[in-house]
């Protein structure tokens, strides 16, 4: 037999739209102004949008930062960022200096350069990446292009399914999940990069599925309570779908953490932007998404295809 | 009821043989010799994030290769004025990709167009100006000529790389072109990344130009270069210290010969001093132009130029007719056999410039499958442990569900040569979350049909009824996104979107099909009282 982590509730979800909304105005202001930085060029952006190289080593022992910093430094690579991955002794070097040909084989220097000063430290070349700055920019292009097409795909699909307002409420409370990882990975001062866009889209389309059962469930009660106010219809839709919500996030959360905690350096920004996002995605699908449809549609009619 | 059981579990069995079947070549090794001679051998492709290797993306520069025609028209204009007794004050090319040409009278004037209209119509009239009698010409490529020359040095730049990468040994190379003027390579499991990028990205433009004499090297070396002329250096390393020196060189600007006329190049090691060279061999109006140029030089200096800087310059000592020449420098063994790959593949029309290098070394790609794969088995574990002990036996079908997911998952990667990336990981990740979601969905409307005191029966029937336009709803919103980003998208992003669009298919598949075929042959066998939910 298996166990209930909610009962039958009955929260007033909409009635807690205002302190909703404080709290995800402040998450977006924070995400819009991650992407003003982004903008001005003043974000951590990653090299594959900004153009430069990288280049990771993996030593034989560990290693100290301080010897890492000195190496580089004297092969004039002043600028760059260092990221040690302790485990498996690893070192991440990037130059964000737009990489203009190989003529100037920045690779090659700082790999002289650290054979130099780790004389007794052997290491190997794990990967290099260097990134022109026309490259950069048609993937940043690319990705952006994509991301919107199918936002406009997935309006057009919910105003068919339900209404115009649900599809655009499903887009905001989506912007807003990707806006709020975008704001945190400000504050962190975590690198943008097409990692992370592939997150942000994983979260996109999760969240969407999240509000999308939660309008689904609207829709239906509607056309069972027609009579009744929109709140009242609204709040336990939410409340009824509420333990479906939780139970799916917990677990979509489990598999994260176990990326999270197993699944190595490469993907481990990747997974910590995804779960942020969960915990986001399930409170916009429940205090923001269906909130603005109501802001939108309180005291007029809901006019919601009666034939499914 | 017995019937569409049966049908759909067979359905499922059928999905499932398949899939086993084309996962055999990934989890089978070896492969038994029957199988690899009738049936597919493909492994699931692994993308190269995961198995190392390098990813370039190349762009020619076809600017260079117009350049050069133009050049070669202001020779041949030069040539064709002369032989045909045509005065002109200057032919000339000017930097900015035309060619200047002036004429001293009308008469002059009328019969310069006569040849340019007959032989040169990849020309147009840029500018034209009649000052002080004298007839001003600015020509430059006609903008169809240039467009093929552009089109071809892309096509012939991708033929050579090609050429190079075969003679290399790389196994399953790409080599692609994208938009107009780019060569996509990728080179799965390369050991050696510098010197394959050597291999590629060298011009190999092989010349043979004389060492200007008359003049003097130390002037050039101040600035006043002689007319015709040019400085281009030597690379000399110190075997023993590995330091670096560059000796100059004065060096006559006109080519004698070119690379073009070579049959053959090859790596040899000289036996008495053990030191590796590349010996030529040309064709034969390479050697009868050699057997020319060296009689007409004897004792001469005779340089040979690759890109533009010198290999070496060898006196002619005397006429040489065999079509044989070598070239000596102080090559490693490598770097020999590497050069003589090179001018066998042929030069590049246009220098290329590598605008993208992504280079994974196969520990790190092992280590990202490894832990990758880790990270997925501790994930479903929870996922699998969760669902049980939340939902019961049912969490069990669910799990069920999600072990047919995964495998159909995987199947349909081996079948459709899909390639697994990173990224698509993260999308195995979503259709898992999917697949869970979907489960719950419907476990929960079975659980509110239960409270309003259906039987079970009726309530998991009610339960699907009820769950089925929802789920549809939240994966076709999915699948939208996942073939838009396809689409339009590049790189990572259509890996993270291959792997999602599958999943989301293959999950409405084995929720509404898989799961549910249980619970109704459960209900078939015994009328239950309670459910375990």
């Amino acid at each position: 037999m298996g166990i209930e982590l909610l009962g039958k509730t009955n929260i007033n979800f909409i009635g807690m739209r205002k302190y909703a909304f404080i709290l995800s105005a402040l998450l977006v202001g924070l995400g819009l102004l991650a992407l003003l930085q982004m903008w001005r060029g003043q974000a951590n952006l990653g090299i594959d949008f900004a153009g430069g190289t990288a280049v990771q080593l993996k030593f034989e022992k560990p290693l100290k930062m301080e010897e890492a910093r000195k190496a580089l430094d004297e092969s004039g690579f002043r600028d760059s960022e260092l990221q040690h991955f302790t485990e498996g002794n690893k070192l991440l070097i990037q130059v964000k200096k737009p990489f203009e040909g190989r003529e100037e084989k920045v690779s090659e220097k700082i790999v002289a350069a650290f054979s130099k000063e780790f004389k007794d430290n052997k290491f190997i070349v794990e990967s290099t990446t260097e990134i022109g700055p026309k490259v950069g920019k048609s993937l940043r292009d690319d990705a952006m292009i994509a991301v919107v097409i199918s936002i406009i795909a997935m309006i057009i699909y919910l105003a068919w399914r339900f209404e115009f307002s649900f599809g655009v409420a499903a887009t905001i409370a989506t912007f807003h999940d990707v806006l709020s990882v975008l704001g945190l990975f400000l504050i962190l001062g975590k690198e943008v990069n097409l990692l992370l866009v592939t997150a942000l889209l994983t979260l996109a389309g999760y969240s969407l599925s999240d509000t999308v059962v939660i309008y689904d469930r609207i829709r239906e009660n509607l056309r069972l309570r027609p009579k009744d106010d929109l709140a009242a219809v609204m709040n336990s839709s939410i409340n009824e779908v509420l333990s479906r919500t939780i139970v799916t996030s917990v677990t979509v959360f489990l598999v994260c953490l176990a990326l999270f905690f197993f699944g190595g350096e490469v993907i481990h920004d990747f997974s910590f932007a995804l779960l942020f996002g969960i915990v986001v995605g399930t409170y916009s699908s429940i205090f923001v998404a269906s909130p603005i449809v109501y802001e939108w549609r309180k005291g007029k009619k809901i006019r919601i295809r009666t034939k499914r | 009821m017995l019937r569409s059981i049966q049908l759909r579990a067979g359905l499922i069995a059928l999905f499932l043989a398949l899939s086993i079947f084309f996962l055999v070549p990934t989890l089978v090794d070896p492969l038994p010799k029957w199988w690899s001679k009738y049936l597919p051998t493909d492994k699931i492709n692994l993308g190269l994030d995961l198995r190392g290797g390098m990813h370039l993306l190349l762009e020619v520069e076809v600017q260079k290769a117009v350049d050069s025609m133009l050049d070669k028209y202001a020779a041949d204009i030069k040539d064709s004025l002369t032989k045909k007794d045509i005065p002109f004050s200057k032919i000339e090319r000017t930097p900015e990709g035309k060619i200047s040409v002036a004429l001293p009278d009308s008469k002059a004037n009328d019969r310069f167009n006569q040849v340019r209209a007959d032989q040169y119509p990849g020309l147009k009239v840029a500018n034209f100006r009649e000052a002080e009698g004298k007839f001003l010409y600015l020509l430059e490529a006609n903008p169809k000529e240039a467009k093929g020359v552009e089109e071809s040095a892309v096509r012939q730049a991708l033929e050579t790389i090609r050429n190079r990468v075969d003679q290399f040994g790389v196994a399953e190379p790409v080599i692609v072109p994208q938009g107009d003027r780019e060569i996509l390579v990728q080179l799965p499991g390369i050991k050696e990344p510098q010197r394959a990028i050597e291999l590629i990205g060298k011009t190999a433009l092989l010349e043979f130009k004389l060492v200007d004499e008359e003049n003097s090297l130390e002037e050039a070396l101040k600035g006043n270069l002689p007319p015709g002329s040019e400085v281009l250096y030597q690379k000399i390393v110190d075997r023993d210290t590995g330091v670096v020196t560059r000796r100059p060189y004065l060096i006559k600007k006109r080519s004698m010969m070119t690379g073009d006329v070579l049959t053959d190049a090859r790596m040899r090691i000289k036996s008495d001093f053990n030191e590796s060279y590349v010996s030529l061999d040309f064709d034969a109006r390479g050697a009868r132009l050699f057997d020319q140029i060296t009689a007409e030089n004897v004792r001469k200096r005779l340089a040979i130029v690759l890109d533009n800087s010198v290999y070496s310059a060898p006196v002619i000592q005397e006429r040489i007719s065999g079509g044989k020449a070598q070239i000596t420098g102080s090559f490693t063994p490598e770097e020999a056999s590497d050069l003589a790959i090179v001018l066998r593949a042929g030069a590049l029309p246009a220098p290329v410039k590598i605008i993208q290098n992504v280079t994974v070394g196969p520990s790190l790609g092992q280590d990202s499958i490894d832990k990758g794969i880790r990270a997925a088995i501790i994930g479903s574990i929870l996922v699998v442990v969760f669902m049980a002990v939340y939902y019961g036996m049912s969490g069990l079908i669910a799990d069920w569900a999600l072990v047919l997911n995964i495998i159909y998952l995987m199947g349909a990667f081996a079948a459709m040569r899909a390639t697994l990336t990173l990224p698509g990981i993260a999308g195995i990740i979503l259709a898992i979350g999917m697949a869970v979601d979907t489960n719950v969905l419907m476990f929960e409307r079975i659980r509110e049909e239960l409270r309003l005191g259906k039987t079970v029966r009726a309530a998991v029937d009610a339960g699907y009824d009820k769950a089925f336009f929802t789920i549809i709803d939240s994966h076709v919103t999915t699948l939208i996104t996942a073939v838009v980003l396809f689409q339009f998208g590049t790189g990572p992003i259509k890996g993270f979107a291959v792997t999602l669009s599958l999943g989301v298919i293959i999950n409405l598949f084995s929720a509404l099909i898989g799961t549910k075929v249980i619970f109704d042959w459960i209900n078939m066998k015994k009328q239950l009282k309670t459910l375990s939910i």
